[in-house]
């Protein structure tokens, strides 16, 4: 039996857990996790820091309280070490997660690595991090029954991370020794966390027909959802009805957009700052950004340097950091007022960008936001006969992630939103104030926990994407042309927890004894495909192709090199990832089938 | 080093069952072990300042807070003075301030300088610490004193005679720390090291 309802917010920058006692209150509350945060130094802080550091032999173990001998350290110390040692942390492994184009599964972390460093997984470091929390746990809570690989444990992920990396977190979270395990998407646990931040007061926030937005700005991801409430028998329910793209683009890159503004004013009065600075004054323009957009009556902030040495007088260097030049560097680099039809652009931009992760190339939020609400249009079906609608039309927002906690900000999405719905004939959308936007996303997941246990009411929603597999027509080679590839839906949108799709008509064929591999897309627009819908053409930005899948059939009772008709079966598991499995025609023995694996490494 | 603190039954056991195992496959662990055995008997409970007994085991899982027990240490070892100067230098480079000579610098420098110091300084001093004044009344304000007023938390000034109640005027509202939590230590760590040398390589 379970002790505690446990939700983890497994961030690309920060950690937090969020418990709650199934004796007790019922109460949500967020966990101080002891980690070091200087040599031999542990402290309790409610965020741990996802970065992972990798000690040099020389400097000993890395102790716990609860493992006196580790080599690696997770939190705040890793952080500040990735600072002054960068090529021995890790850092934003969950972007790593989500790659396409890297296998996964394999030792590629930290990029650049000494040859000292046995190199690990985005998915091994994900376990890292959530094994220092579970352990953190336990420390506090004696293990055993209240252990928390014992526990109902909720773990979160973006709503834009694909069937792949969602079954990646499972593993993480598996080799972590989590037992009862669910997933949930970051943008409903911040509903729920904002539901629970309520209490009753909730239902005459939102009523029947209300679209909420969920824009969710986190240190290095941004994330869109679309929750519609409904009433059904009564009773009001929620759906989650669309989720946008995998966006690389946070907090820390407008952080980074200052440091560089900054940066070039020290630059021109022929201060130069060397790397360990740089990295200083980004923290300080990040304390300077939050005061001014905090605070409308500061006209400037100071930034002051210090240099390395121990000489701190007539060695720092120090200017200043005015409201405007924040204003327009934030507000207007990253929030500009665009009009609903404008399209991120795919330049590629210097200053905002690092090897190997595809961050955005467009650092325009409300660009991003323009092209979600258009290409979710038709999310809750075709508007009534003789309107016309190009946008999705939300009534209310809900902001989750530290960077939306700026008012200019908030002020600035909403006046464009409102401005993009007047345009399209619709109502201004209300903000759901009241929310907590650095745990709410730990808070939510616990809270869903609980929901799962009966207690509240539980947002809907089934998979965030269609899912098809590539099957090549066989026709004649001609060069420079590819073959004509038709998508087969094998799973369609909306399918809920527990469930499986009919199996679809068409069939595939398969080489036993060898791995085959099958072209794979993902579509968030396609709602109304059943299983075995098979599309002969489509346009561009309806479907996604993802990493491909593969299946191994292995040759016992069949002759290796025979070509097996296989079907392909989809279920959506409880845990909330979804599972492919190849079942032949004519089986061998009851109930023959072979898993799919979804996260096949790319063609890079 | 770390308090003594008494570990749980189910801790216990699992870390009994932990060195089983590991000093029958661990040749380094046991050889470590057996001269930690050998090198310090264990110290006596000690009993804490105010005289109470030491806590029991049990204390830490009825305390409703998630966080552990900031690190409880006997006054004068001196080693939490340390970790505060160790923190304050961290976070805000204090040392670097205090032990430059400011002389020959102009003001514009020393103000840069505090900046950098102030900041971080204030930074670490509200994670760790609550300070609150000690009266809440604006300075300049007429108060009044009866008798039997803690001597610990309010000093007399002025022209001090007499008997309680006293009336006067509150020069300095006075500072108390309501709270201070200092890092706990783990593994191997030098207090007296308020920063380490740093060198750096390639």
């Amino acid at each position: 039996m379970s002790r505690f309802a446990i939700g983890i917010d497994l961030g690309t920058t920060h950690c937090a857990l969020a418990a709650a006692s199934l004796e007790g209150d019922h109460r949500p509350e967020v966990l101080g996790v002891p980690q070091l945060v200087a040599r031999g130094q542990l402290e309790a802080r409610p965020l741990l820091p996802s970065f992972l550091y990798f000690a040099h032999d020389s400097e000993g173990a890395q102790a716990l309280p609860w493992d006196p001998e580790r080599r690696i350290a997770v939190g705040a110390y890793a952080r500040a070490r990735g600072v002054d040692a960068p090529a021995r942390v890790i850092a934003s492994a969950k972007s790593w997660l989500s790659h396409p184009t890297v296998d996964r599964r394999a030792g590629i972390l930290p990029l650049g690595a000494p040859e000292d460093i046995e190199k690990i997984s985005p998915v091994e470091a994900s376990w890292r991090y959530l094994e220092h929390m579970a352990e953190a746990f336990d420390s506090l809570h004696g293990g055993g029954d209240a252990a928390l690989a014992r526990q109902d444990v909720v773990v979160t992920v973006p709503a834009s991370f694909d069937a792949a990396a969602r079954e990646l977190t499972v593993e993480a979270a598996v080799a972590a020794g989590i037992e009862k395990l669910t997933l949930l998407e970051e943008p409903q646990a911040a509903l729920y966390a904002w539901v629970l931040a309520m209490g009753d007061a909730w239902r005459k926030q939102v009523r029947p027909g209300d679209v909420v937005l969920v824009v969710d700005v986190g240190g290095g991801t941004t994330d869109f959802s679309a929750i519609h409430a409904v009433e059904k028998d009564g009773a009001l329910e929620l759906v989650r009805v669309a989720v946008g793209d995998h966006i690389l683009l946070g907090g820390d890159n407008m952080d980074l957009a200052l440091a560089h503004a900054v940066g070039r004013k020290l630059e021109a009065e022929g201060k130069v700052l060397d790397r360990l600075q740089q990295a200083s004054l980004v923290h300080a323009c990040r304390a300077a950004k939050e005061r001014l957009l905090g605070d409308a009556t500061i006209d400037s902030v100071p930034i002051a340097v210090a240099a390395r040495g121990s000489a701190l007088l007539g060695a720092t260097a120090r200017t200043e950091l005015t409201r405007d030049e924040a204003l327009r560097t934030i507000v207007e680099g990253f929030f500009p007022v665009v009009r609903s039809d404008a399209r991120p652009t795919t330049r590629a931009r210097t200053g905002l960008t690092q090897l190997g992760l595809p961050y955005a190339s467009d650092p325009a939020v409300t660009r991003h936001l323009a092209t979600f609400l258009a290409r979710q249009a038709a999310a809750l079906g075709a508007p009534p006969e003789g309107t016309r609608r190009s946008l999705l039309h939300p009534t209310a927002v809900l902001f989750n992630g530290g960077v939306m906690k700026a008012e200019p900000l908030r002020a600035r999405l909403v006046e464009t939103l409102n401005g993009w719905l007047a345009a399209d004939g619709a109502q201004p959308a209300r903000v759901l104030e009241g929310a907590d936007l650095d745990f709410a996303v730990a808070r939510g997941a616990c809270a869903y926990a609980l929901v799962r246990r009966g207690r509240g009411l539980r947002i809907r929603g089934g998979t965030a994407r269609a899912y098809y597999v590539g099957i090549e027509s066989a026709v004649p080679a001609v060069p420079g042309l590819e073959p004509p590839v038709s998508a087969m839906c094998v799973a369609p949108f909306g399918m809920e927890e527990g469930t499986e799709a009919s199996l679809p008509p068409h069939e595939l064929g398969v080489v036993v004894g060898e791995p085959v591999r099958f072209r794979f897309f993902g579509s968030s627009v396609r709602r109304d495909d059943p299983a075995g819908t098979l599309l002969e053409q489509w346009n561009s930005d309806e479907l996604d192709e993802l990493p491909p899948i593969e299946v191994t059939l292995p040759a016992d009772g069949r002759r290796e090199g025979d070509v097996v008709p296989v079907r392909l079966r989809s279920q959506v598991t409880e845990v909330g990832t979804l599972l492919l499995e190849a079942e032949p025609l004519r089986p061998l023995k009851v109930d023959e089938r072979w898993r799919v694996e979804l996260s096949v490494r790319g063609e890079s | 080093m770390t308090e003594q603190e008494a570990l749980p039954l189910a801790t216990r056991l699992w870390f009994a069952w932990l060195c089983l195992l590991r000093v029958l496959f661990d040749p380094a662990f046991a050889a470590r072990a057996w001269h930690v055995r050998q090198a310090t008997a264990l110290p006596p409970a000690a009993p804490t300042p105010d005289g109470t007994p030491p806590p029991s085991p049990e204390r830490g899982r009825d305390s409703k807070a998630l966080a552990p027990k900031p690190a409880e240490r006997a006054p004068g070892t001196g080693d939490g003075a340390l970790q505060l100067l160790s923190l304050l230098q961290r976070e805000g480079r204090l040392v670097d301030f205090l032990q430059q000579d400011i002389a020959s610098f102009r003001d514009a420098d020393v103000g840069a300088a505090a900046r950098v110091v102030h900041e971080g300084c204030r930074k670490a001093l509200r994670a760790h610490a609550e300070i609150a004044p000690v009266r809440a009344e604006d300075e300049g304000a007429r108060v009044q004193l009866a008798a039997g007023f803690d001597a610990n938390s309010v000093k007399l000034v002025g022209d001090v005679r007499g008997e309680p109640p006293y009336a006067g005027v509150l020069r300095h509202r006075g500072w108390r720390a309501n709270r201070l939590e200092l890092p706990q230590v783990v593994g191997a760590f030098d207090a007296h090291i308020l920063a380490p040398a740093e060198v750096e390589l390639g």
